[in-house]
This record gives C-alpha cells, sequence and structure tokens, in this order.
C-alpha cells in the first residue's frame, strides 16, 4: 500500500492493467462469491501467457479452471473447489489427480479459515482465531492451519489461520468512480477483505460514475479508491457469473462447461476460440451476441431510498 | 442402486418429504443446494412456516422465486431479510450459535457421523480429488444440529473413510458432550433407503425407519457395515398429495432434483 496512482491515472483497460500489475510469480486472487467474479480478467491472464501464479480463491470455479488449465499457475489456495450446482472442475482435476500435464501444488482450507486469512491480512494480524477443524483431518494436510489455546483465563482451545497478502486481487463491482470507489449490492463475498489485503488492487466495474453518484449513497461502498491502482470499466466482466441487477447468471453455460473442460482437446478449442483467438473482453461480448446479453437481463426491482439527511 | 417398485413417488421424493417433516418447530436453517434446498423451502411451505432460510454465501431469510442451481443464485438475494459478508455470515451467525439446524452431505459417511468430501484414495495421489470442506468443517462444528440427505451405497457408506473433511460423533457420548462445540455430530441422516438417528450411548447411526417397501436386506446390502436398527424399527410415512404436489408443481416443476 502507499504508492497508488493519482485518480486521473487510475482508469485503463484491462490489458494495460494486467500488463502492468500482474507480474509472473505472483499471488493473485480474483474473489467474488459466485456473485461478480471477474472472468474477464482472467481470460486476459490467460492471453498474456502469465506464468507461475499462486491462484487464491475461496471457490475456483470455472475462471480458474480455464486459468489452471491454461498453464498460468503453479500453485492453488482453495476452500472449495468444484462447478457450483454442476460437479467438479476437470481440468485442476487432471492437474491434481494425473500430474497431467504438470503437477498442480494445492494448499486447502474451510470457507470460514479462507474467509479469515484476508481479514488477516487487511487487517495486520499475525493470525486469526476461529472455531473450527476440531477433529477434522485438514490441519494434518496443511500446516498453516495450527492450533492454540486462548491466553485468558478459560483457555478455549481455537485454530489460527495465517494472513493472506496477494500481490494483486482483482475485485469486480456494479460502478466505481475513475479514484476506484467501488459500490457493490447483492452477494457480497470476501471481495473487501481480499481488496484491503492485497499489495495492489484492480478494480473493474460494469459502469463508471460520477463521484457524486457515490457520496449520495456512501453505505454502499465496499472500496475506497485509496486502497485502488486501477479502475477498468468492462460490461459484462463477470460472464458467465453475474451483476446483480445487471445480468442474470448464465446457468447453461456453467452446464455446458462440464462437457467442455472434461476432454483436454474441447477444452483446448474453448480457450482457443473463446480467448486466444479474441483480442480482449470486447470481442467476447459481441461474439457472444446481443441476443445472448436479452436473454440474461433481469426485470427491474428496485431498491426503496434512504434519507441520508442533509446537515449543513 | 436398489430397485424400487412404483409406489407413485421417486426416491428423491420420499427423501424430500421424510426430510422436511423433521425439520418441524426449527428456525434458522443453513441451506445447501441440490435436495436440501427443496427440503427447506417445503418445510417452509407445511411443517416450519417460521424458518428462516441461511445460505452461506451471506444471505439471510432468503425467498427464492425460482430453484436456485448455485448457492450464490442472484434469486437468493433479491427480497431476502439481510445480505451480509462470508465473514459475517461464518462469524456472527454460524460461529456464535444463531444456527439452528444445518444440511450436510458427503461422498463418503461412517457409521458415527463423521463425512469425506475432500478425497477418494490417497490426499496425496487422489483417485478422486472431491470439492473439500466448503463451509462444511465449521457448520458440523457450530450448527446447533446438523442432518444429513445421501444416497445409500458400499461405496459412500463406508467402514472407514478415506478422509475426514467433518467431524461427527466420536463414538464416545462423554467426549463428544466435553468437546464444548455447539453441535457435535448429526442428528440425523435421511437416504433412499430409510431414516436414521444416533444411539445416545454410543454415537451409532441407528436405523429408525425403512421407506415402503425396503427391506433390510437392502439395507445391509448398501452400506460397508452391519448397521444398528432401533427396537421399534418402523415405516417411513410416504410423501403425502399435498407434499408432492408443492415438490412438483411449485419447488421443482422441471423434475431437476426430483426425477
Amino acid at each position: 500500500m502507499g504508492g497508488h496512482p493519482m485518480s486521473s491515472e487510475k482508469v485503463t483497460t484491462m490489458e494495460e492493467a494486467v500488463a502492468e500489475l500482474v507480474r509472473d510469480g505472483d499471488t493473485v486472487a480474483i474473489e467474488g462469491f459466485t456473485h461478480l467474479i471477474c472472468f474477464a480478467a482472467g481470460h486476459e491472464i490467460i492471453r498474456q501467457r502469465k506464468r507461475d501464479l499462486t491462484l487464491a480463491r475461496m471457490t475456483p470455479d470455472v475462471i480458474y479452471d480455464q486459468m489452471i488449465g491454461g498453464g498460468v499457475a503453479k500453485k492453488l489456495i482453495f476452500s472449495w473447489l468444484g462447478n457450483p450446482g454442476v460437479g467438479g472442475l476437470h481440468a485442476i482435476r487432471r492437474r491434481i489427480e494425473d500430474a497431467d500435464p504438470e503437477p498442480l501444488e494445492i494448499e486447502e482450507y474451510s470457507h470460514f479459515g479462507m474467509v479469515c486469512r484476508y481479514v488477516a491480512g487487511a487487517s495486520n494480524l499475525p493470525f486469526f482465531p476461529i472455531r473450527s477443524y476440531y477433529e477434522s483431518d485438514i490441519p494434518s494436510v496443511n500446516p498453516n492451519i495450527k492450533p492454540m489455546r486462548s491466553p485468558f483465563e478459560d483457555g478455549t482451545e481455537v485454530y489460527a489461520v495465517p494472513p493472506l497478502r496477494p500481490d494483486v486481487t482483482i475485485v469486480s463491482c456494479q460502478r466505481a468512480t475513475k479514484d476506484g470507489d467501488a459500490q457493490i449490492w447483492g452477494l457480497l463475498g470476501c471481495q473487501k477483505e481480499a481488496a484491503f489485503a492485497a499489495r495492489r488492487v484492480i478494480v473493474v466495474c460494469e459502469e463508471l460514475v460520477e463521484e457524486s453518484v457515490v457520496r449520495r449513497d456512501p453505505n454502499r461502498t465496499i472500496i475506497p479508491g485509496v486502497v485502488v491502482d486501477a479502475v477498468v470499466e468492462e460490461p459484462f466482466a463477470n460472464h458467465p457469473s453475474f451483476t446483480q441487477g445487471y445480468y442474470d447468471r448464465d446457468n447453461d453455460f456453467y452446464v455446458k462447461w462440464d462437457g467442455v473442460a472434461k476432454d483436454p482437446e474441447t477444452f483446448d478449442a474453448w480457450l482457443k476460440e473463446w480467448v486466444y483467438d479474441l483480442s480482449s473482453h470486447r470481442d467476447y461480448v459481441e461474439k457472444m451476441g446481443a441476443a445472448h446479453w436479452d436473454r440474461l437481463r433481469p426485470e427491474p426491482a428496485m431498491s426503496g431510498e434512504v434519507n441520508y439527511g442533509r446537515y449543513a | 442402486m436398489s430397485e424400487t417398485p412404483d409406489v407413485g413417488y421417486s426416491q428423491n421424493e420420499i427423501m424430500i418429504a421424510a426430510s422436511a417433516r423433521q425439520l418441524a418447530g426449527e428456525k434458522n436453517c443453513f441451506v445447501g443446494i441440490g435436495l436440501p434446498n427443496i427440503v427447506c423451502n417445503l418445510a417452509q411451505r407445511t411443517v416450519s412456516p417460521d424458518l428462516q432460510l441461511v445460505y452461506e454465501s451471506g444471505v439471510f431469510g432468503a425467498r427464492p422465486e425460482r430453484l436456485p442451481l448455485s448457492i450464490g443464485d442472484p434469486t437468493l438475494v433479491s427480497g431476502s431479510t439481510a445480505v451480509t459478508s462470508m465473514f459475517e455470515l461464518f462469524a456472527y451467525y454460524l460461529q456464535a450459535g444463531l444456527i439452528d439446524v444445518a444440511f450436510l452431505g458427503g461422498a463418503q459417511i461412517d457409521r458415527y457421523g463423521n463425512l469425506n468430501t475432500t478425497v477418494i484414495g490417497d490426499y496425496a495421489k487422489p483417485k478422486v480429488r472431491l470439492p473439500g470442506s466448503g463451509g462444511a468443517c465449521e457448520i458440523a462444528i457450530n450448527a446447533r444440529k446438523v442432518m444429513v440427505i445421501m444416497r445409500q451405497a458400499q461405496r459412500s457408506f463406508v467402514d472407514t473413510l478415506h478422509f475426514r473433511t467433518s467431524p461427527g460423533h466420536s463414538g464416545d457420548p462423554a467426549h463428544d458432550r466435553a468437546r464444548g462445540w455447539w453441535g457435535s455430530g448429526p442428528t440425523s441422516v435421511v437416504t433412499d433407503l430409510g431414516t436414521y438417528g444416533f444411539d445416545e450411548e454410543t454415537g451409532e447411526m441407528t436405523l429408525r425407519t425403512l421407506h415402503p417397501g425396503v427391506t433390510l436386506d437392502q439395507v445391509r446390502e448398501n452400506m460397508g457395515w452391519d448397521p444398528r436398527v432401533a427396537g421399534d424399527l418402523g415405516e417411513t410415512s410416504p410423501p403425502s398429495e399435498e407434499e408432492l404436489r408443492l415438490i412438483r408443481e411449485e419447488l421443482d416443476p422441471a423434475g431437476v432434483y426430483t426425477k
């Protein structure tokens, strides 16, 4: 933290943000729990052929299946490895089960353990204690989960997890200012914790908005621009994940991915067609076609307004 | 999987109905995806109108207008009571003891209700790499009651787990009581063949009812140990017409989870 550029320099393209801020060997977190998973950033990392990344995410989801199958990572830190509601992640499983085409190092936690690693990272704490892992085999395969006693009278046993401080965290949001003040509604996941924990932060938004929009509703600001290095406006950046109020989760895509990823040949053909042969996410949006996006658009359901009051 | 005579409902439908009835009187319920989601929505419309649906994605008091494919579906957000960060959900709701009941399942379960959702085979060189814990480990420890829904088979009801992701009963009830956790081992297991509780003296899974048409031999053929059987072994009540109507017309009209 501390080296964040002046606001006017933050707005950039995905190509430039990834080229400048994601470096080979980095620990990278693209967070977002089902909601707001920034596939556009993952695709750009694949396209730029970044290598030897350590990828962190609570739920690796289809995006890390694509990235890990695409060869960008040497290690995965996670808490639930699957295609939600569908099944397994085949490209990742091939690397873990058969070292095909190469081994993948893993470090696994439970959800609460992962969340609290980000909390410790964001809070500058040496560890975070939780009531989990008792009589589970998870600590036996992960030496980073350690039992400890409360220093206070009751001496309660808890498990400690270490801070996670990604080199880069990439988070999506509905809207942001050019300074990177990011507003999110709907599922919040651990975007805030992952952003505050990171050394560098890329905010990706559906819409860039005027500062006055944010200032009218400051409770909705999850990440302030003060911790943000780059701001990218990228409509539909989260497909096939979703953006609450903007487009629905593309469940058909998740179901179909199971068939695509099962076979390395169809996996590679998909990456070629939808990532390598395109120059940017704008091409992806265009190739998917307007009718596709129309189908995913929800009917509006507006929130009520609240009165913050004016105290002049 | 065992053969079932045509009784007018599917194996999944009797699993859903039997599980939903066990939610009578419960309030804050941690819901999983798939069958548990339908179970909880059925219970809310029948035995437990005050049931609050809680999802680990950070939603309390969901009112889903469609069947969600994932636990992070946008339909869970719109119209809910509260949407929280995942830290708040796990710390203030689950760890603090607000969750009355939660559903878990797994690739493997043993006689004490320990669950494996991590690997089949050796951890370092797994035959099948499963999803891992997700929230299951802390749910098993911090929910006041845990109910399990799983299909029964030799490969899933096993004598020895390949990996213990989420702790169940230890086999020593005195030890379990001294653990100091909100919950301590599952309270029930509902399968496609019958329903089980856990013995108070031994913490061991105990067959309580057989589904109509299912025999004790079928149960034995589909598990990796010789099960304890309740002295007053009964028959599971089949799903009522109203339960079937709700499942088929309102909760899963496409039959995604219930056929």
